[in-house]
């Protein structure tokens, strides 16, 4: 392979890592909070056919990546409602938000396959993206690429320098003590659950307003999941999940060129890899790993209920 | 000396759960510069009466006072800002994160951004005003449980908190760890604070408190001065009745070895030591106690024993046969019972059928299987038969467990672990929680099976249960043995200050720490 | 927020109420799509109309939905003897194509064989690469603690670019005009079924599965350790319960059965192995479980249900153009129903006492 290849690959790698990255940042705060919201693939797809929707109609992007944003939040606030107030099951809760999420956006998106809409043009950072080699990679995208890029150390500051993000840590590691502590464990979860629901808006508006310009029925492929498992390969670090997106991206942006190129492997087989490197990532993250309280939120997945 | 009017005051409170009443009517003032102790036996309503008062239960009637002033407190959140504190039986700390970072989640402040460097100066300072220095960097996981109680009671001095509320604080402490803890109590009240202190010790109330209330099934049946009533008054007022002579036990001749441990050496789960070199032998007919404070090794002790944690040097012998490191299956074959600490997690199916948890050991063998099979119906017939021999019959089999009160589950959890007969029993914890009906039904259990010849290793924090019932008792300390004596002949004195890591007096300390 | 009201935890849930559960929640998820259907501009009540009279309104509708049933059967009974064991199994459609890949592998390559020898093998293969299936992510979580939802999940998206691999490459029927069609089975290969109607022979496999798990949960040995590792992994260990072995058994079982929904729907009902062979049954699946609260018998009646809601749906895109994702978003709203009633068993509102 020449090696003019690879900052193409890189560059390919930032915007097809993003969609992944924005999601899986928004999960791993809802998670850090103590909530599984296996609902990411579904609100992704309803975020992905909200933006283009709404972009085709007022004809303006950023308007459509908004609506995206807020349709996350109201589809991420059942599964909070149900997980959260009810104590229901959350595999249960997020499963069904996905079956319902794919269902409603195949719904709805059904007289909009094929029709265009109005995305974003990638943007040049100012001054950055003259950067020799370095600039071309990563500062000429679109302009949620460099919202994902701020994210990432925003988080980081948020969980590990903040109060707020203190109190989130508490509260995904030992509700109860959070709880005595005079903490609300309710609004923290609320919040920290919705906000990730913006985010998955976010990260399916990306996939038709930036990414591709289209809308396609089922269009993220599983994109949510992966999502998850990145939280999970990255022990729920911001930096380290970035890591994982990038990485998938560019595993799948080097799959998408052997397919150009015509490499002899047939096209469903090289379709797989972005699955089987994620089985992958998951075993090495899990291998790896040092036993002990380095890891998941030890409250993850629980429900709190007072008293208890 | 004493203010007028209490400082909180608890008037008429009511606290219902269904199917009991946990408070009825209680009044309690407390006053500023008080230690008030509330006595009471486990689950005569002294925890849920602090926790209406800290706003973690509603009261069904009632008021509480505060400053003269009546308050509602709605959650922890008014409780605090109330100025009220709170130090649970269970920590409330944050294992992952530090000392600093737990006492800032207790502090309300307005800041976004932790100010790291300047909390952990304040802690620092605080921690020497009031003699409970700590680390302010260590993580709470690091750091042993006296420590850990440190760092809780910094959190409600962080908060100035007024009034303090400490539920069972010495339970984990070793004798000399609890004089210091009482020491810095007295102090604490000597500046105007008013300090309740739940317990169910005895002399710990009579030598500490300034005024005493004793609770008995959620009603008060008592408020006085320390100085003019007895430990028996006390007693009698908690249960209702004297206090149960202990058991006699007939001493036993020497028997045949059933457990012998040498060199045993294991690891936590963290990946420190938690045995080192551990020696020890129970016979037939004998009940060896374990010593110690918690987090010493005692878990470790008992599981590597049952086949549930590798054993990393040593060997474990069953009447001379090598267990070691034989599967939790092979050594419940050998007619060895455990009595886990953890009843809920482990020995009990909190969300199973009480016939489904009495099957847990049984269901492999026959009558209740047969091949691949289970008979319900035989194990139904057995069920009843056993509940029926531990007196509890009133019980539906198909009842879920978790609806049953603690004293009932640990009853029910010995009651499937001695139907085997079994020859070696492993018990840990096993009065934990109870009030004294049930503890005196499982200890009149244990010497049961100790004159049946059943060996049996009984580990516990309370030495008072130690010296009531072990023939013999060592003490664990740091993950190793730090000695071995005949009940008879050793006092709660020597055996505390081993189990803070002392040798005899005059000798130097120890200075490793355990887990 | 202090409500005059109060949640309080029952002490005894009401058994009676188990029962009600899952019509209640249907009834309320219908309700719920009913909204969501006016908004789009569609008429509910005869959207539903045409729905139940699709699926049960005629002989030829009921077969029809028996017909849709029996894989959700099957593969229900799959997901609910996993779930039960506490292993999220999500990958029943990965593991129905597979075990119809399998199946469709068999008759190809050994299509002289008689029927009465050629089916059994099939539906032998099929299982097999089912259990196979399942137990790669069950061996990861056994072995490296890998998270299976995730591994599952994964599972199915490359079995179904396996068959699609398959179909588009290697298998591909040349007389099929491109389409992405395997060859048809021969007569030999298909299972039989009922005359005039389509219901097949691996319903009866069907009823007969969910006797056996019946037998299997409340009779056995290992029923009953696969009900107590669910419930709580401490006491089965501490009972010295193998749970690596009995979680790799349960999930070769789990995979097998929904397998075997892949061999039937291909030789039972469609005849060749196809893109596009299962519209989601592997996801249904789950929903049928989990209204069925993961007991055998209980599985029959909710896939026999939402059998008649996937043909209902059918209905709804032929007489009223609405594309079949009707269906799934009906299916997640009964889920979110069944979840927010089961909260209601386990408590009740009290009134809270006047001061």
């Amino acid at each position: 392979m020449e090696l003019s290849l690879v900052p193409l690959l890189l560059e390919a790698a930032v915007r097809a890592g993003t969609p992944i990255l924005l999601v899986a940042l928004g999960e791993l705060l809802a998670e850090r909070a103590g909530i599984l919201n296996l609902g990411v693939e579904g609100m992704m797809l309803v975020g992905a056919l909200t933006g283009f929707i709404v972009s085709q109609q007022s004809g303006e992007p950023w308007i459509g990546v908004l609506a995206a944003a807020m349709a996350g939040v109201m589809l991420s606030c059942v599964h909070a409602f149900l997980s959260i107030s009810l104590h229901a099951n959350q595999v249960g809760s997020g499963l069904a938000l996905t079956i319902f999420g794919t269902g409603l956006s195949g719904l709805l998106g059904k007289s909009f396959v094929g029709v265009p809409a109005k995305g974003f043009a990638p943007i040049a950072v100012p001054w950055l993206a003259d950067v020799p080699l370095l600039g071309r990679m990563f500062f000429q995208h679109d302009p949620l690429v460099y919202v994902a890029y701020l994210l990432v150390p925003g988080l980081w500051v948020l969980l590990y320098r903040t109060r707020p993000g203190l109190k989130v840590r508490a509260v995904g590691e030992q509700p109860r003590s959070a709880d005595a502590l005079g903490i609300s464990v309710v609004v923290v979860r609320y919040s920290c659950v919705l906000a990730g629901g913006s985010a998955a808006g976010l990260g399916g508006a990306y996939l038709s307003l930036a990414y591709t310009q289209m809308w396609v029925d089922n269009m993220t492929a599983g994109r949510g999941w992966i999502a998850l498992a990145m939280v999970i390969f990255g022990g729920w670090n911001p930096v380290r999940t970035a890591l994982g997106a990038y990485l998938f991206g560019g595993v799948q942006a080097l799959q998408l060129r052997l397919q150009a190129i015509g490499v002899t492997v047939p096209t469903y087989l090289l379709m797989m890899t972005p699955y089987a490197f994620t089985i992958l990532a998951l075993i090495i993250a899990s291998a790896s790993r040092a036993r002990g309280h380095v890891g998941t939120p030890t409250a993850l997945g629980r429900a709190y209920i007072r008293g208890e | 000396m004493r203010d007028p009017s209490p400082l909180t005051e608890l008037r008429g409170i009511t606290k219902r759960f269904p199917g009991i009443i946990a408070c009825d009517r209680v009044d309690l003032p407390v006053y500023a510069g008080e230690i008030h102790a509330l006595l009471g036996e486990n689950g005569a309503g002294k925890t849920t009466l602090m926790h209406v008062l800290y706003g973690l239960h509603q009261p069904d009637a009632g008021e509480i006072w505060i400053d003269g002033q009546r308050r509602v407190v709605h959650s922890p959140k008014d409780a605090i800002r109330a100025g009220i504190g709170m130090v649970f039986q269970h920590f409330t700390l944050i294992p992952s994160l530090t000392v600093a970072a737990n006492i800032a989640l207790a502090a309300s402040s307005s800041h976004v951004f932790l100010r790291r460097k300047w909390l952990a100066a304040r802690v620092q300072e605080l921690g020497e005003q009031h003699q409970l220095a700590v680390d302010p960097n260590s993580h709470v996981w690091q750091l042993s449980v006296g420590e850990q109680q440190r760092v809780e009671i910094l959190k409600l001095l962080y908060r100035r908190a007024r009034i303090l509320i400490l539920d069972e604080p010495t339970a984990v402490l070793t004798p000399k760890e609890s004089e210091a803890f009482l020491q810095t109590m007295r102090k604490l009240a000597a500046a105007g604070d008013a300090v309740i202190l739940i317990t169910h010790k005895l002399v710990e109330a009579l030598s500490v408190a300034h005024r005493i209330t004793v609770l008995r099934h959620g009603r008060v049946v008592a408020n006085s001065d320390p100085a003019e009533v007895a430990e028996s008054d006390l007693a009698r007022w908690m249960i209702g009745r004297d206090l149960p002579i202990p058991p006699t036990r007939a001493s036993q001749a020497a028997a045949a070895v059933e457990l012998s441990l040498t060199e045993v050496s294991v690891m936590n789960d963290r990946g420190w030591w938690a045995l080192r070199r551990v020696s020890l032998d129970v016979r037939r007919g004998e009940i060896l106690g374990i010593a110690g404070v918690a987090g010493n090794g005692q878990r470790e002790l008992a599981e590597v024993i049952v086949g549930l944690r590798r054993a990393m040097a040593g060997t474990v012998r069953i009447r001379g046969a090598d267990v070691t490191n034989a599967s939790p299956e092979a050594i419940i074959g050998c007619g060895v019972s455990y009595v886990p600490e953890d009843r809920q997690g482990m020995g009990l199916v909190l969300s199973a059928s009480i016939l489904d948890n009495l099957l847990l050991k049984a269901y492999r063998l026959p009558p209740v299987a047969r091949g691949p099979f289970l008979n319900y119906a035989q194990a139904a017939t057995e069920a009843r038969r056993l509940l029926s021999a531990f007196a509890m019959n009133v019980l539906r089999l198909d009842a879920q467990v978790s609806v049953l009160s603690g004293g009932q589950q640990q009853r029910l959890l010995l009651a499937r672990e001695l139907a085997t007969h079994p020859t070696l029993l492993v018990a840990c914890s096993p009065t934990r929680g109870l009030d004294v009906s049930a503890v005196e039904t499982i200890h009149r259990l244990l010497l049961e099976q100790r004159q049946r010849g059943c060996a049996i290793l009984l580990i516990s924090e309370d030495l008072d249960e130690l010296m009531t019932l072990a023939d013999r008792i060592a003490v664990i300390h740091a993950g190793e043995i730090a000695g071995c004596f005949r009940a008879a002949e050793t006092d709660a004195a020597t055996l505390g200050l081993m189990m803070s890591g002392g040798r005899a007096l005059g000798s130097p300390t120890l200075v490793e720490r355990g887990a | 927020m202090n409500w005059p009201v109060a949640l309080e935890k029952r002490s005894d849930p009401s058994p009676r109420l188990r029962y009600v559960l899952p019509a209640v929640a249907i009834g309320i998820g219908l309700l719920l799509g009913a909204m969501v259907l006016s908004f789009m501009g569609a008429h509910p009540g005869e959207a539903y109309q045409e729905m139940a009279r699709g699926a049960f309104g005629s002989v030829y509708g009921l077969s029809e939905t028996l017909v849709k049933a029996t894989p959700l059967l099957l593969a229900g009974l799959g997901v609910g003897v996993a779930f039960r064991a506490g292993f999220w199994n999500i990958g029943a459609e990965g593991q129905l194509y597979m075990g119809a890949m399998a199946g469709t592998w068999m008759a190809l390559t050994y299509p002289g064989l008689p029927a009465p020898l050629l089916q059994p093998l099939m539906i032998v293969t099929g299982c097999m690469a089912g259990a196979f299936w399942g137990l790669i992510p069950a061996v990861l979580r056994t072995r490296w603690c890998v998270n299976e939802i995730i591994t599952t999940l994964m599972g199915n998206y490359i079995a179904i670019l396996w068959v699609d691999f398959l179909v588009y490459g290697p298998w591909k029927d040349p007389r099929a005009f491109g389409f992405p069609f395997a060859p048809p089975l021969l007569q030999t290969a298909r299972l039989p079924s009922m005359p005039g109607n389509r219901v097949h022979l691996g319903l009866l496999l069907g009823l007969l599965a969910a006797t056996g798990l019946t037998m299997l949960l409340k009779h056995t040995r290992l029923g009953y350790e696969i009900r107590i590792i669910g419930l709580s992994p401490g006491a089965a260990r501490y009972a010295g319960m193998n749970l690596t072995r009995t979680t790799l058994l349960v999930m070769a079982l789990s995979g097998g059965l929904a397998a075997l929904a892949g061999v039937c729907e291909v030789a039972g009902v469609q005849g060749q192995l196809k893109h596009g062979l299962s519209p989601g049954y592997g996801y249904t699946a789950i929903i049928v479980a989990w209204l069925a609260r993961l007991d055998p018998w209980a599985t029959i009646v909710v896939s026999v249900l939402l059998g008649g809601l996937l043909v209902g749906s059918d209905m709804l895109q032929i007489a009223m153009n609405l594309p079949v994702a009707v269906a799934y978003m009906l299916q997640g709203l009964i889920l979110f129903s069944v979840l927010a009633v089961e909260f209601l068993v386990g408590y009740r509102l009290v009134w809270k006492d006047a001061r």
